[in-house]
């Protein structure tokens, strides 16, 4: 078995910074490079494109990004749909679109279920990120999206492809659509910080009219009575649940902290993820 | 050596260079003349003719030479000519008339050129890739980069990555783990753009007039901004600037303003503050006084308190990586978003400390991009506010005692005021958290959990955009409060002892602070002793001709429109030497003086940087600016609000020679601190200019030789790339490598100090009552009270809660008790401004470098978080709460209006809950302005959200911006413009 090209994208780590992205645009805009891509335009293609998504509500919020691109996939629907033999599949995994023979082929951009081709409507051509293929052939070890990133948020790996699994099943990656089996080569690292949701709310004692943070009150999350998770307040009072399913139904809280009391409430998780608001404990009876 | 000797091998050296070198056998052919060398005494010497590039030379004194090179006697003509050259004695000479040039200037430039590059057509840069490519090096303003090139042409930018024979990466050693910086270098998003940058469509690549400007006839000045312009020759445009220099030049001294951006492409040579500096001196100039723009709060206000003026009222920072990562055990970012505009090498450092459970809370109205990367508590207060905030951590602090005592006792002054006037003795309000609630909307329970976790748990401060100083709240209405606040609560704590310091990781590598390499704050080979800090260090080491203007006059520069549209302004000196050289009052006109009537403007686009931009807009209309030339790289929103534009190369197409981050004495003293390592950057001369642009030396110097002052400026044809050398030889790195090697590889990295041998920890030796031990050269040595070294740079010499210098100085807004005083923009106080319900932020950009990058060619634009495309064009971002957008029917990328009384400017809206409701938050800086109809009364397309701004100093007696929180409204945009511009608002 050949070694392949994968990479591994943490999404954690990505401060969008933009360093790849900007790599990207800087390798292939007035640059042709025959039997890999042609020339990207000046602006408005973005073959690596770093999506954005906050989770929770004001005033407890996240930020995360995640680089998308082409994904290289095993079972590409762009290779499916290209004529002539537009598009091929390399013995080291990296899926190239003939800058030549893809001319005029406007449907390999539709065939991509991931929206990472670009039409060239100057010359006519679909365009994707090719893997930098052009500079590993040259010896590169490393895409230029990984040489430029400050967090190290990407990882080249080039390893068989039962190895690439094994590792996939060891650091708990994954891929994106993995229902359409198209098989990326692209696989994510914390992609729950793109695809779940979030609670987060606030607990504060009363006293004597003064309001305080409750820290270390524990916070339990119950579905139908059962316990789903728990953690213990910060020192502002604050709890967040994570990786809780999108339209997941109606949840339970339960908040208890020793003397200071108890309390609880109840929500129906939608697609977005809401901040609880604030509860304040009472004294118990 | 022998002179006679000398002269006889000088032609003999020409011919063998033309026959080795192609470069050298050209140049020959460029000029014919006949240059005399010869004693002044006797009538010795040796002539040298060029015709067509062949070289014909005789002993003795030519009948008719073009050019004489006379020296007053062998003894001196013998030591200028033998090398290697001893600078020192060369500048001697010429500056004594020891040695002296008869002929034509420009004749004289090229000819004394021609003799240097015997030397450097031997040099040789760049490292051969294979395949025709060739890897250069340069630096940029985002940082040291790679450049490869092939067929004379970029085709590919990338960060540094280190080799084995670079000097090895420290090791900190923190709670059991061993932390070791990357290998490389990174880059802020403005230098990874670079290629796209070189390569826009909007670079200026010819010289060009305005269609309908004749300077011997109608200028049709109105017409600035609106008319065609055409391509001329570089003749022509020379001829136009240089004879408009002399005319203004007759109306009398100060006739002439010259006004340059902030900042200028990166490297030594070229910044502002060595060839523009140079120049102007030479011919002699109104100046513009800049104001302190991103360090407002911390110069006018905090520097009261404990001094630090050459850092412009900010902490030191040394040692604070090692001791934060070893030590705190909570960081608080306080309007302080590291992770925009400066790079990204603290953030890898910052995710050390979150590895290691060091708690992260985040104070700023807008959860900022560091604080969306680390995580942790997000305080949102009102803006303009913090300063209640500030003052409720005291309260708590004073009523539970959890503040550092002894500190307090032994170090400070003026406590006891302070601490009455916290509690309410004073003046009957007691700052409570419950009071403070009132003022900034963050509820009084986070205030006090903040207080008694900072009060309890060492604790580090990133106060301001990078942690020790720099934007964000400092330059609101009331940001003088804010960073004397910073300062307070700093001394509070005891900053300086471990685990309590400023900086958040941000600065305080633990690098070699001794090496010495220039800064382009210290001017490099502009010889402006009086604006930059050349006299430091450099004049010294890089011998060069001291340069110096006749003319006094002075503008503040905030106030520039008014200045030509009344006939003066007044305002205040940012003079960093001393607390009180702030203040110090500038006048314009001066007396002896005349008025402004040309404007030499010089890179970057005030109307996206200036407040209340609309001003600058109608300024070029009128009839007093007779002539106004733009010298820029690319075509921006100013640009063409002039009559003669000359285009500039990139730092990509010409010499230049600099270090990372590296200002130097000056402001920000060992800024590079911000780095994971020194990294110095031969920036190589990658590509030849495009088109017929320039490098901003040659036009200089070109106009120079108009002026007959080309040998002065160039020091007798000094080239760019022999000012490289210069600089390296003035600079440490001479003792590590050789010139030839350092030019080849184009990058040097300095080694760090070793553990034992670290530079010691920042206020560390204040804390502790030791003399000052950090190597900084501050405060200047008179201002000291006690002994040198010994105290802060106060009047007591220690800090001072109740600011003595404040007492000597009458400013309203800035009582030597730093009282809270909302002065915000407010409608409770303003009824007319009850219309605009909105507070707008205008941060530092994050993408661009003020608006470097921000070039409508540029790669930077597809950047969603920065601009959107929307019907053809790059609309800048807005960002704007889920509530306010909710309420006003606005979606994600749906172009709104932003607008108040002083201007209105269209954008694309972000909507996010990272934004506290009823806060808009639009990067400031735009290169755009593209005014939906009368240039200045109408709506700004292009992006200037400075044009919301006011130009009201940040307190009444000072000289300062305070665009940090204005009143505005939104609404979404109907392509229909109809604002029209009203009296400006008071504040």
């Amino acid at each position: 078995m050949a070694s392949k090209w994968n990479m591994i994208v943490d999404v954690a780590k990505c401060d969008n910074c933009r360093g790849c992205f900007l790599a990207v645009k800087d390798e292939h805009i007035g640059n042709d490079i025959p039997g890999y891509a042609a020339p990207q335009p000046p602006q408005g293609h973005n073959w690596l494109e770093i999506e954005r998504r906050e989770r929770g509500s004001y005033p407890i919020v996240e930020a995360h990004f995640m680089p998308v691109m082409c994904n290289h996939c095993d079972d590409a629907p762009c290779i499916k749909a290209a004529k002539n033999g537009a598009i091929t599949k390399r013995p080291d995994g990296i899926v190239i679109i003939d800058p030549v023979k893809s001319r005029g082929q406007k449907q390999i951009v539709d065939a991509c279920p991931y929206r990472a081709i670009s039409w060239n409507e100057e010359l006519q051509i679909p365009q994707a990120w090719i893997f930098d293929a052009h500079l590993l052939d040259e010896g590169w070890t490393r895409t230029r999206a990984e040489q430029s990133c400050a967090m190290g948020v990407f990882q080249s790996v080039k390893v068989e492809d039962a190895e690439m699994q094994q590792i996939r099943a060891k650091e708990g990656l994954e891929v994106l659509k993995p229902e359409l089996g198209t098989k990326p080569r692209v696989y994510y690292r914390n992609l729950h910080l793109m695809t779940k949701c979030l609670v987060g709310g606030t607990v504060v004692t009363r006293a004597n009219g003064v309001e305080d943070c409750a820290a270390g009150a524990v916070v339990v999350l119950k579905q139908q009575g059962r316990e789903v998770a728990r953690t213990t307040t910060d020192t502002f009072g604050e709890f967040r649940f994570d990786r809780l399913e999108p339209n997941s139904g109606r949840y339970e809280i339960e908040v208890t902290s020793g003397s200071a009391g108890r309390g609880s409430l109840a929500f129906d998780l939608g697609a977005d993820s809401p901040y609880l608001g604030v509860i304040t404990l009472a004294a118990a009876a | 050596m022998n002179l006679s000797l000398i002269l006889w091998g000088i032609p003999q050296a020409m011919r063998v260079a033309a026959r080795v070198y192609p470069d050298y056998a050209a140049r020959l052919k460029e000029r014919d003349c006949i240059a005399q060398f010869r004693l002044r005494d006797v009538p010795e010497g040796r002539w040298v003719q060029l015709k067509g590039g062949r070289i014909s030379s005789g002993k003795g004194i030519h009948k008719n030479p073009d050019l004489t090179i006379h020296f007053k006697n062998k003894a001196i003509a013998e030591n200028f000519l033998t090398p290697p050259f001893d600078l020192l004695e060369r500048i001697d000479a010429a500056k004594n008339f020891k040695v002296g040039l008869d002929g034509p200037d420009d004749l004289a430039v090229w000819f004394m050129a021609t003799l240097a590059r015997l030397e450097s057509i031997t040099w040789k840069s760049g490292t051969d890739m294979g395949n025709g490519v060739t890897r250069y090096t340069n630096g940029t303003n985002g940082g040291p980069i790679f450049v490869y090139v092939k067929d004379g042409k970029i085709i590919r930018t990338t960060p540094m990555d280190f080799d084995d024979e670079d000097a090895p990466s420290w090791t900190i050693e923190a709670r059991g783990r061993k932390f070791t910086p990357p290998r490389k270098t990174t880059l802020a998003a403005h230098g990874a753009c670079q290629k796209s940058m070189v390569y826009s469509k909007n670079r200026l690549l010819y010289p060009m007039k305005r269609v309908d400007f004749d300077p011997n006839g109608e200028r049709n000045i109105q017409n600035r901004g609106k008319s065609e312009f055409v391509r001329i020759s570089w003749e022509e445009a020379l001829n136009i600037v240089s004879s408009e220099i002399k005319r203004a030049k007759a109306k009398g001294p100060g006739a002439i303003a010259v006004a340059n951006g902030s900042h200028h492409q990166w490297g030594n040579l070229g910044h502002y503050l060595s060839a523009f500096n140079r120049f102007w001196n030479l011919i002699g100039v109104t100046k513009l006084m800049h104001n302190p723009d991103s360090w407002e709060g911390w110069y006018w206000g905090a520097m009261h308190h404990w001094g630090n003026s050459l850092r412009l009222g900010a902490p030191e920072f040394y040692g604070t990586v090692e001791d934060c990562l070893k030590e705190a055990e909570m960081m608080v970012f306080w309007s302080s978003d590291p992770d925009a505009t400066y790079g990204f090498e603290g953030t890898e450092r910052r995710a050390w400390a979150k590895e290691l459970g060091i708690k992260m809370v985040h104070i700023d109205p807008y959860m900022n991009h560091t604080a969306a990367h680390l995580g942790g508590k997000w305080i949102s207060p009102k803006p303009g506010t913090d300063s209640a905030f500030a003052q409720a951590l005291c309260h708590v602090w004073i009523t539970e005692g959890i503040y550092d005592k002894s500190f307090v006792e032994k170090r400070t002054t003026g406590f006891d005021e302070w601490k009455a006037y916290i509690l309410g003795e004073t003046d009957g309000v007691a700052k409570t958290p419950e009071w403070q609630e009132k003022e900034t909307g963050v509820p009084a329970r986070d205030v006090r959990a903040l207080a008694r976790e900072w009060g309890t748990k060492k604790t580090y401060l990133g106060a301001g955009g990078w942690g020790v100083g720099v934007g964000g709240a400092c330059r609101g209405p009331m940001g003088v409060q804010w960073a004397r606040m910073m300062a307070i609560i700093g001394a509070m704590q005891g900053y300086g002892r471990p685990g309590y310091n400023f900086g958040n990781l941000q600065y305080g590598a633990p690098l070699d602070f001794n090496f010495y390499f220039p800064g382009y704050a210290e001017g490099s080979f502009s010889g402006d002793l009086a604006y930059s800090a050349n006299s430091a260090n450099n004049y010294q080491r890089m011998p060069h001709i001291v340069t110096m203007s006749s003319v006094r006059q002075g503008i503040p520069r905030m106030w520039l429109p008014e200045a030509i549209a009344n006939g003066r302004a007044s305002g205040y000196l940012t003079d960093v030497s001393s607390v009180q050289g702030q203040f110090f009052p500038i006048h314009y006109p001066s007396p002896g003086h005349v008025p402004v009537e040309m404007i030499y403007k010089y890179g970057s686009a005030s109307f996206g940087t200036m407040v209340d931009a609309n001003r600058w807009v109608t300024m070029y209309q009128n009839p007093k600016l007779q002539f106004v030339v733009n010298q820029s790289v690319w075509k921006e929103g100013e640009t063409t609000y002039a009559d003669v534009i000359l285009p500039a190369c990139t730092v990509f197409e010409r010499w230049d020679i600099g270090e990372w981050y590296n200002v130097g004495a000056g402001y920000v003293h060992h800024m590079f601190s911000m780095n994971n390592h020194r990294v110095i950057s031969l920036q190589h001369k990658c590509i030849e200019p495009l088109g017929e642009s320039k490098s901003d030396y040659d036009i200089f110097l070109a106009i120079a030789e108009k002026l007959g002052m080309g040998s002065m400026y160039s020091e007798g044809g000094t080239t760019e790339l022999d000012w490289c050398k210069r600089v390296f030889d003035s600079s440490d790195m001479a003792k590590h490598t050789t010139w030839r090697k350092f030019l080849k590889k184009g990058y040097f990295v300095v080694p760090s100090d070793p553990a034992t041998a670290r530079a010691p920890l920042a206020n560390n030796w204040f804390y502790e009552g030791r003399k000052k031990d950090t190597p900084e050269p501050y405060p200047l040595p008179s201002d000291y009270v006690r002994g040198y070294g010994e105290g802060l740079q106060t009047a007591s010499g220690k800090f001072e809660f109740i600011a003595s210098t404040l007492k000597k100085f009458d400013d309203p807004d800035r009582p030597p008790l730093n009282q809270y005083m909302p002065l915000y923009e407010d409608p409770k106080r303003d009824p007319e401004l009850g219309e605009f319900p909105l507070q707008l932020l205008s941060p530092h950009s994050r993408y661009p470098f003020h608006l470097m990058g921000d070039d409508e060619g540029s790669s930077l634009r597809d950047i969603r978080e920065h601009r959107v495309l929307k019907d053809g064009h790059y609309y800048l971002v807005a960002r704007i709460s889920r509530q306010d957008a909710e309420a006003r029917g606005i979606r994600d990328d749906d172009l709104i209006r932003l607008w108040n009384l002083r201007g209105s400017v269209v954008c694309a809206a972000q909507v996010t809950d990272r934004l506290r409701p009823g806060v808009i938050s639009a990067s400031t800086a735009s290169a755009s302005y593209r005014p939906a109809g009368e240039p200045g009364r109408s709506t700004d397309l292009g992006g200037c959200v400075n044009l919301l701004n006011s130009s009201k100093s940040i307190t009444k007696k000072s000289h300062g911006i305070k665009p940090n929180t204005t009143l505005i409204q939104v609404e979404k945009w109907t392509g229909v413009d109809t604002w029209k511009p009203a009296e400006a608002v008071n504040g």
